[in-house]
């Protein structure tokens, strides 16, 4: 009973990381660029929306929308301001362009808000839950899964049959043909970088809510993205939801095992995968 | 067929150290077909490279109705109707035909004339009706020449670049691919083409250009410059002109 438990709370945890997952991988898969301050600003929009919800007394859905909003701006500007300067054939310059960055968020983060932790009181629903079977299911999560889950499809809906999607899928495949066509890349990849942080909007509010955070979290958020990603296969948008519940039933499955091991057994089954399936569970070659 | 669409004057360009091109001077007129010849490494892509705007040369060096539009973007260029068939095809792998051919459709310039469609791209190539679903790394190398085309066509150029169409195609397949420049030019669309084929560029165009190491070396009408001239030309030796 304890296993079922533990793989129903698992691919209930697996619905945060893959919002968390669902933003590393479009980037990665339109431009090659592993953002390192991907947590990092998870953390700061958690953090402002909860000094918002507390400013403004704004219920947890208004706080969502709000954080969705300025994630996308938040993206446009760390494209247009940054990113745009260091994407290209070589990862190196954008990786220590974001990795200075995300030190740079994390103590600006600490000035402002101090290394308490914090969550956002989420009501009634919070706590909510209700009996399947012989178990109980939180309310929280089952939402939690069921947004990732539309994201997740409308995300991929995107990219097949929009016009946005389809400049996307160019330039991730020649970037200068997809040019030669008509497509703007600057313009392309402020627009995939917007729906990154975007979606970090979802999961900010859903990690306030179920947890707490504090402004030096934001790295192991990014392990966790970076693992869902590289199990599902890097730029896979369905890999990444997959690499998620994988890395979600995996903790919780270690957690029952020992409470000790939840996180660590994330992280074997990760390495595992990585050496029998380096390309991931649905990458190509 | 009077009015000049493009035009480059003194053109250089060159790849970091190395200059690929000293001082090009070149026109095409509306609806015209200028061939482009000369051996390898003598710059031609670089030529049209330049034109399209993916190597940096000064706003004056290249013209648009007289606008200079030396260094803009390719994008921009695109919008101001000028469209490539890439060396190499450059399809976009892992797309389907027809979402390679989209891309083109939802970045076309504003047509002049009968727009393009994807009907008039199936008619110009019927096979590509049949494989429209199909991704793209799975096609012959003709069927990709013809994407490649069908793309360029479909972001509704008034001039179209095209970079040695029939390279390691055969012969029956480069047959089908040129019976489709006179229907393109038909449609008011100026088109350059860059040829490896002598015969075949001069039978498919008004005026020729011949370029040796980075100069144009021989420029005339195709029908009246002889294949010894333009031997002279291609090769060095007499810079000739006709
Ligand atoms: N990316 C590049 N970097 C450096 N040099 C280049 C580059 N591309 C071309 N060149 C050089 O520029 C010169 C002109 O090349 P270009 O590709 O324009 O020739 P071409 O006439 O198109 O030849 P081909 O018939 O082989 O396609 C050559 O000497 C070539 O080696
Ligand atoms: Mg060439």
């Amino acid at each position: 009973m304890q296993w079922l438990d533990g793989l129903v709370q698992g691919v209930l945890l697996g619905g945060l990381y893959a919002q968390y997952a669902l933003g590393m991988a479009l980037m990665f898969g339109v431009m090659r660029i592993v953002n390192i301050t991907h947590g990092d600003l998870m953390i700061l929009l958690a953090l402002t929306g909860i000094s918002l919800a507390a400013t403004f007394a704004l219920g947890p859905w208004t706080v969502l929308m709000v954080l969705v909003a300025l994630g996308a701006i938040l993206g446009l500007l760390l494209q247009r301001l940054i990113l745009n300067r260091v994407v290209g054939a070589d990862p190196l310059p954008s990786l220590i362009a974001t990795f200075g960055l995300s030190v740079a968020l994390q103590n600006a983060m600490l000035q402002v808000w101090s290394a308490d932790t914090r969550s956002l009181g989420g009501g009634d629903i919070a706590q909510a839950s209700f009996q399947l079977g012989t178990l109980y299911v939180g309310v929280l999560p089952v939402i939690v899964l069921a947004t990732a889950t539309l994201l997740t499809g409308g995300l991929d809906a995107t990219l097949r049959y929009t016009r946005f999607g389809r400049s996307l899928r160019a330039a991730s495949a020649d970037v200068e043909a997809a040019a030669m066509t008509g497509v703007n890349p600057k313009g392309v990849y402020a627009g995939a970088t917007a729906v990154a942080v975007a979606i970090l909007g979802f999961a900010a509010v859903f990690q306030s809510m179920r947890a707490t955070v504090a402004p030096a979290d934001g790295p192991f958020q990014l392990i966790y993205a970076f693992e869902a990603v590289i199990i599902g296969g890097m730029g896979s948008i369905w890999g990444a939801f997959l690499g998620a519940m994988v890395l979600g039933i995996s903790q919780s499955i270690g957690f029952r095992i020992d409470p000790g091991f939840g996180i660590l057994a994330g992280h074997l089954v990760f390495l595992l995968i990585l050496a029998l399936r380096p390309q991931g569970l649905l990458g190509k070659d | 067929m009077s009015s000049t669409l493009l035009s480059t004057q003194g053109l250089v360009a060159r790849y970091g150290d190395f200059q690929a091109l000293y001082g090009i001077d070149f026109e095409i007129s509306e609806g015209e077909v200028v061939a482009l010849i000369g051996a390898n490494g003598a710059g031609k892509s670089t030529l049209l490279k330049s034109i399209m705007g993916l190597l940096r040369v000064a706003p004056e060096m290249v013209r648009l109705d007289g606008r200079p539009v030396g260094g803009s973007k390719p994008n921009r260029m695109v919008s101001d109707g000028v469209a490539i068939v890439p060396e190499g095809r450059r399809l976009f792998t892992g797309m389907s035909v027809v979402d390679n051919l989209r891309v083109a459709i939802d970045h076309a310039a504003v047509p002049r004339g009968t727009a393009w469609t994807l009907d008039r791209v199936f008619e110009l190539f019927p096979i590509l009706r049949e494989k429209q679903a199909v991704p793209v790394q799975s096609l012959s190398g003709g069927q990709q020449q013809m994407v490649a085309i069908g793309r360029a066509l479909l972001n509704q150029p008034r001039l179209l670049l095209c970079d040695e169409i029939s390279l390691g195609l055969a012969p029956k397949v480069v047959k089908e691919i040129y019976r489709a420049i006179p229907s393109i030019s038909a449609n008011g669309t100026a088109i350059i083409l860059v040829e490896q084929d002598v015969g075949l560029a001069r039978s498919a165009s008004n005026r020729l250009y011949c370029m040796l190491e980075g100069r144009v070396s021989l420029t005339g009408r195709s029908q009246d410059i002889s294949r010894e001239v333009i031997g002279a030309a291609y090769f060095g030796g007499a810079h000739a002109v006709a």
